[in-house]
């Protein structure tokens, strides 16, 4: 089995995965939600340290990671803190 | 001192994020444990960074530690000041970073490759998918932020030949990533990756801005499939296992908004469904000729003060005017009295899934207060007052009872159950999507003009004022 194949595999495993919590999370934190799968899908900042701090990486390639791992930063610092900020503000009645 | 971690030290750091994640999500099923889900989420983020930086591949440090910074600190000056209403825009700029980051790191990563000399057409193939979803993520997500900011009229844009244009450039980005994945030509990269950046922009201005749920929900799946591609190019199970996540997460959500609409997908995406809603009107005369009661704002808590129950149906007009804060005022005079407050939640109100439960909560609204749709339509029946604040669509019976009407089929809220109906309103006109609400001409609903804040402070005002 070549590793795409494998890849392949996890993939749509995970799918199901996905499927069955995300049917799970409350209508009322649909927001959070978005908000939350914004900030992991920031996960694309390991993609870009792979790209950027490969030390044979030229000039042109580490611009574009340098770019990329500063936007993916924004996505994970900024969405992990905004679902914070929105999730404290979910109070039951005192 | 040596901290390289071994690939397999790493694979199992990946798959502990992994694991992180998904209790991540599994968190948002109760508001209760949801602050615990978002650490786990921030853990899992950090122990993937961490293994990353830490493994072999990662060599130089500088230009990481630099752009990283920069970009921690604009996330979080960003996400310490913006305000609640402006959360879908917000949304909608963050999904734009994660299609570009994909898109920069698909196309470093051949670059690298093709230094190193290790292309192969399977890696080329996958490369094209990260740079295709990736680019269309970025440029749809910068036009829905475009027209959620104003910046670009929320009408949706429309000429002849639309979607004969969309099918072509979508089939000459195919063919050039195939003739990409073959040859590895570098004219075929880069015009497959300017005809996926336009392909963004043209799938989005059709769309028109009250359908901003339904773009909102579909741009987070995409750009979760555009890390899931990113993942495939790298061979890293992690960012397949989280974008396979985020992909779901986006798709169930557009889901749920176009069955909220009784439409279906296809109809949201190539419909052109909707209006800016920008003409203007005079409220009082063309109410008066089409035979609608208006009321004032006394007639209102008049019969508030001494309800039972009052349900609240509050839409984006409510995030408009800001009158959250006043509503959680009137609720608590209200409940003073004795009167039950429930608010009523349609699940598209707003401009993004959850908009309105947000607003809500930001008022210091407990969360037990507020309902879904299934939950709180039987209780209509029992209600005094049905408050409508800036929500019109939502409460139409046209919905239930007109056949001929275009949003005929749609679930909504049955606020025209309850003894009383008051309309909080800008004007007469109509909702999104230019239908009539038939809610306006039934006996027991009146009209109330004007601002939504300043109606609900004065309704507020009176109730303190009006004491027995």
């Amino acid at each position: 089995m070549s590793e795409s194949i494998l890849a392949l595999y996890v993939f749509v495993l995970a799918c199901f995965i996905g499927y069955y919590v995300i049917w799970g999370v409350t209508p009322s934190l649909h927001t959070p939600l978005v908000a939350l799968t914004n900030a992991i899908s920031g996960i694309v900042l390991v993609g870009a340290l792979l790209v950027t701090g490969l030390e044979e990486a030229g000039f042109l390639a580490s611009g574009m990671g340098f770019l990329a791992v500063l936007l993916a930063s924004i996505n994970v610092f900024g969405g992990f803190l905004v679902t914070h900020r929105m999730l404290s503000m979910f109070k039951k009645k005192k | 001192m040596d901290l390289t971690l071994t690939p397999n030290q790493q694979a199992i750091a990946y798959l502990v994020s992994a694991v992180l994640f998904i209790f991540a999500l599994k968190g948002l099923t109760h508001p209760a444990t949801a602050r615990r889900g978002n650490l786990f989420g921030m853990l899992g983020m950090a122990l993937a960074i961490g293994a990353t930086l830490l493994g072999a591949e990662v060599q130089s440090y500088w230009g990481i530690a630099i752009a990283g910074s920069i970009g921690a600190v604009i996330g979080i000056v960003v996400a310490l000041r913006i305000q609640m209403t402006a959360m879908p825009q917000l949304v909608a700029a963050l999904h734009s970073f994660v299609g570009m980051a994909a898109v920069l790191v698909a196309i470093g990563t051949f670059i690298n490759r093709h230094q190193a000399g290790t292309l192969n057409a399977v890696l080329m193939g996958e490369l094209s998918a990260g740079i295709v979803i990736g680019a269309i993520t970025f440029t749809g997500s910068v036009i829905a932020f475009a027209k959620l900011q104003g910046i670009m009229s929320g009408a949706p844009i429309k000429f002849a030949g639309q979607h004969a244009l969309n099918a072509l450039i979508a089939v000459a980005t195919i063919a050039l990533a195939v003739h990409f994945a073959m040859t590895g030509s570098v004219w075929a990269l880069i015009l497959m990756t300017l005809l996926a950046f336009v392909l963004g922009g043209t799938l989005i201005i059709p769309i028109g801005g009250a359908d901003m749920p339904v773009v909102i929900s579909l741009l987070n799946s995409y750009s979760g499939w555009a890390a899931a591609a990113t993942g495939f190019t790298l061979h890293n199970n992690l960012l397949i296992i989280v974008g396979a996540l985020v992909g779901f997460s986006g798709a169930i959500l557009s889901y749920i908004m176009c069955r909220a609409m009784n439409r279906s997908i296809i109809n949201v995406v190539f419909g052109g469904f909707g209006t800016d809603g920008s003409s203007a009107d005079s409220a009082g005369a063309v109410a008066a000729e089409k035979g609608v009661k208006s009321a004032s704002v006394e007639d209102a808590v008049y019969w508030m003060e001494d309800a039972n129950k009052v349900i609240i149906v509050p839409g984006y007009g409510m995030a408009v005017a800001q009158a959250q804060h006043s509503l959680k005022e009137m609720m608590e005079l209200l409940e003073a009295r004795g009167v039950e407050v429930k608010f009523a939640i349609h699940p598209v109100a707003g401009r993004m899934p959850g908009h309105m439960n947000v607003l809500l909560a930001e008022a210091d609204i407990p969360y037990d207060h507020v309902l879904e749709m299934d939950e709180i339509n039987p209780e209509f029946q029992g209600a005094d007052v049905a408050l409508v604040v800036g929500a019109n669509d939502v409460v139409n019976p046209a919905a239930k009872e007109d056949k001929t009407s275009p949003i005929y089929g749609m679930p909504i809220l049955e606020a025209g159950k309850a003894r009383q109906v008051y309309f909080l309103k800008r004007s007469m006109r109509p909702g999104y999507s230019g239908v009539d609400n038939l809610l306006f001409y039934q006996d027991n609903t009146s009209l109330i003009f004007g601002d939504a804040k300043d109606t609900i402070e004065g309704m507020a005002s009176a109730l303190k004022g009006g004491g027995h």
